[in-house]
């Protein structure tokens, strides 16, 4: 089971390196992690997402509200979020194939940020399956390279973690 | 303006504290420099850093405060390491002070640098690398509140050199400001209230004292819930001398090592309602096993612990002893009188009269022990068999108090946590009991009984043998024995009158109770050497 955690935390030196050990020593299975300050400069806030049955679950956000250093701990259940992860993909075009990969772009909601005469980069920003839909479109040409940050989330609707 | 290295003194004088353990180096000079120029706080010279730690855990386990161990940086810091996990493991307050070289050299692998912050932090409740010299009056402020609150564990605070001979401001906060750090003490009253109908309803219902009892301060609180709920009890080894041995309602240590009587009840109970212990797997090897039948009640001060390793029916979050408060003052109308009789009735059938020709039987030894010691002894046990041989027959009186290292198990600790139980109550009798092998580990801490003029009593339980780890080669390893015999040296009483401190050597139980009376009565340190057969079993 995939759950999304968000964590607040103090904004001070060592944090990150506190979370990361806890994962690292009590055996949890983390596939993305984000980082960022929030509206208030002394807080950032973490999302983590995250593999394990639900014992596991319990247990990381437990472990993470022990840490002396977080503020709030809300795990996320997936229909009540809205997640974004943004890639940067660096793929093979050549001059003619261009028109096909710009009309990918243009439905897929894709843009392309720089051009050579044999690559084009490719920046998308939305949902990890959105964007796994879209990699799929565009993996024919030959991918060169992928950059990507890790997966952020909010609350949909009013409500907030605070 | 003072130096922050006043300030430091300044802080723990505001904390109260009299006594620290450590031992100095140049990255923590100038502090040490203002401990003599105040001279409000005896420093205990230790003669390895790891010994500061656990001096200063037997310190702060008779207090029941945080209590404070210093160390340089380098390898002063990480030989701090073991007794600063060993805290952790244990949930004993420690403030660890430790030197780190000058701010600007940080990162740049100067002599006797170490990044002991990061080194530290699996086994620290929290840690600071202080790079503000302002901030320290806070900084200590908070660490005393973090180790002594809540779960209680083991702070850091690692100061450079710069920033100890910085000039400060200073005045003590008389008030914490954290806005993450919120321990729960008060527990759920809905929660509490389904822990009494629990009880009520329950036809066989046990007790599962740990260590988080001592922690708390609740030692008579669980005993009066026990006798007024009559719910009998078994302890976890942290937990032993909670109830006296021979209380009506106890039934004695659970677990690996522990006994028939406590571990049957542990099986054949309805009700389990663990409190302050932490389902640890020396106690519970199998927690799934044990919960199938049963209504399990945690309760724990750290929620993380509840739903851990067993899976409980009724988890409460709190201070043990704010809940037992509230459940001794409900009344309860079930006296489980075919329950008690029914464990009452099981029978503890260790043997341990046998005698081998020339050498003591240590399990009889520690009866005769407690027998002679005044109710309010303070004993310590190592680690290995020297331990279980102690859990299993020193007899505790009301009063009485066992400390040992449950959680990690690192030899070594028996003598420095007698030293610093010492100096926390000089008025008690305080005994370690340790094997050769263990002593050996800590032996350079006779020199600081010596110059701190400790009565401190030391017994040397010596099979030539690390008594435990050859026990199970022949068990679990076809009696193929590797590196467990350490041989018939040194000769203990010769190494302890080298120190200047009284000793004996006994050979067989029929000297055994006069060589007790000796140990017993002597008003200055004191080490007996046991001889022990090399076979010697732990249960």
């Amino acid at each position: 089971m995939k759950y999304t955690v968000s964590v607040l935390v103090e904004n001070h030196a060592g944090v990150l390196a506190r979370i990361a050990g806890l994962f690292a020593r009590r055996g949890f299975n983390i596939d993305s992690l984000a980082v960022g300050a929030t509206n208030d400069p002394t807080i950032s806030r973490i999302t983590i997402v995250a593999d394990g049955d639900e014992h596991t679950a319990q247990q990381l956000e437990k472990q993470l509200n022990k840490l002396v250093d977080t503020i709030k701990v809300r795990t996320l259940s997936a229909d009540e979020l809205l997640a974004r992860e943004l890639h940067l993909i660096k793929i093979n075009a050549a001059p003619a194939q261009r028109n096909e990969v710009l009309t990918v772009c243009e439905v897929m909601g894709a843009k392309i940020v720089d051009m050579t005469p044999t690559t084009m980069t490719l920046e998308i920003s939305d949902s990890p399956e959105h964007i796994q839909r879209f990699n799929s479109l565009i993996e024919g040409y030959g991918i060169r390279e992928v950059v990507s940050t890790g997966t952020i989330a909010i609350q949909k609707g009013a409500l907030t973690i605070k | 303006m003072i130096s922050a290295a006043e300030a430091m003194v300044r802080c723990l004088e505001a904390e109260g504290v009299t006594t620290a353990f450590g031992y100095p180096g140049a990255a923590i000079c100038p502090f040490y420099d203002e401990i003599y120029k105040t001279g409000s706080i005896h420093h205990v010279l230790v003669r390895h850093e790891a010994n500061a730690g656990h001096e200063a855990s037997g310190y702060a386990r008779i207090t029941n405060r945080p209590a404070v161990c210093i160390a340089t940086s380098g390898p002063g810091a990480t030989n701090l390491l073991t007794a600063i996990a060993t805290a952790y493991a244990d949930s004993i307050p420690l403030i660890c002070i430790t030197g780190q070289v000058s701010t600007d050299q940080i990162g740049c692998d100067v002599f006797q640098e170490v990044d002991i912050t990061g080194a530290a932090e699996p086994f620290v409740k929290y840690s600071y690398l202080v790079k503000d010299a302002a901030a320290l009056p806070r900084i200590f402020k908070e660490a005393f509140y973090l180790a002594g609150t809540g779960r209680k564990g083991p702070v850091l605070i690692d100061v450079p050199l710069d920033v100890q001979r910085a000039m400060i401001d200073f005045e003590y906060p008389s008030e914490i400001k954290m806005r993450t750090y919120k321990p729960a003490f008060k527990g759920n009253p809905l929660q509490i209230q389904r822990i009494r109908d629990a009880v009520n309803s329950s036809k066989k219902p046990l007790l599962c004292v740990g260590g988080g009892i001592f922690l708390s301060g609740a030692e008579k609180e669980i005993k009066r819930f026990s006798e007024k709920a009559q719910i009998p009890a078994v302890s976890t080894m942290m937990g032993l001398s909670i109830f006296p041995t021979d209380h009506p309602m106890y039934l004695g240590m659970i677990g690996m090592h522990g006994l028939r009587s406590a571990n049957t009840a542990m099986n054949n109970c309805d009700t389990i309602i663990m409190i302050g212990a932490r389902v640890g797997d020396r106690a519970v090897r199998s927690p799934s096993f044990l919960a199938t039948g049963k209504t399990v009640i945690h309760i724990d001060i750290d929620s993380a612990e509840i739903g851990k390793n067993i899976n409980v029916d009724i988890p409460l979050v709190g201070d043990c002893r704010e809940i037992l408060t509230e459940l001794c003052a409900a009344e309860y109308d079930n006296d489980h009188a075919a329950w008690l009789s029914e464990i009452r009735e099981i029978k503890n059938d260790v043997d341990v009269n046998e005698e081998t020709e020339g050498y003591i039987n240590p399990k009889v030894f520690i009866r005769k022990l407690s027998d002679r010691c005044p109710a309010d002894t303070v004993c310590v046990a190592d680690v290995g068999q020297n331990q279980i041989w102690t859990c299993n027959n020193f007899g505790f009186r009301e009063g009485g108090r066992f400390l040992t290292t449950g959680g990690m198990g690192t030899m070594g600790y028996s003598v420095p946590c007698a030293i610093g139980a010492k100096m926390a109550a000089p008025e008690r009798e305080v005994v370690a009991i340790c094997g050769d092998g263990a002593f050996q580990m800590q032996m350079m801490e006779l020199a600081t009984i010596i110059q701190e003029d400790l009565p401190v009593k030391i017994i040397v339980m010596k099979n030539k043998r690390l008594g435990m780890v050859r026990e199970l080669q022949t068990n679990l390893y076809n009696d193929q024995l590797i590196a467990t015999d350490i041989g018939n040296y040194p000769d203990f009483v010769a190494l302890a009158r080298a120190y200047g401190i009284e000793a004996e050597r006994v050979s067989t139980m029929a000297e055994a109770e006069e060589k007790i009376e000796k140990l017993v009565s002597s008003k200055k340190a004191y080490l007996l050497e046991c001889n022990v057969y090399k076979l010697e079993s732990t249960l």
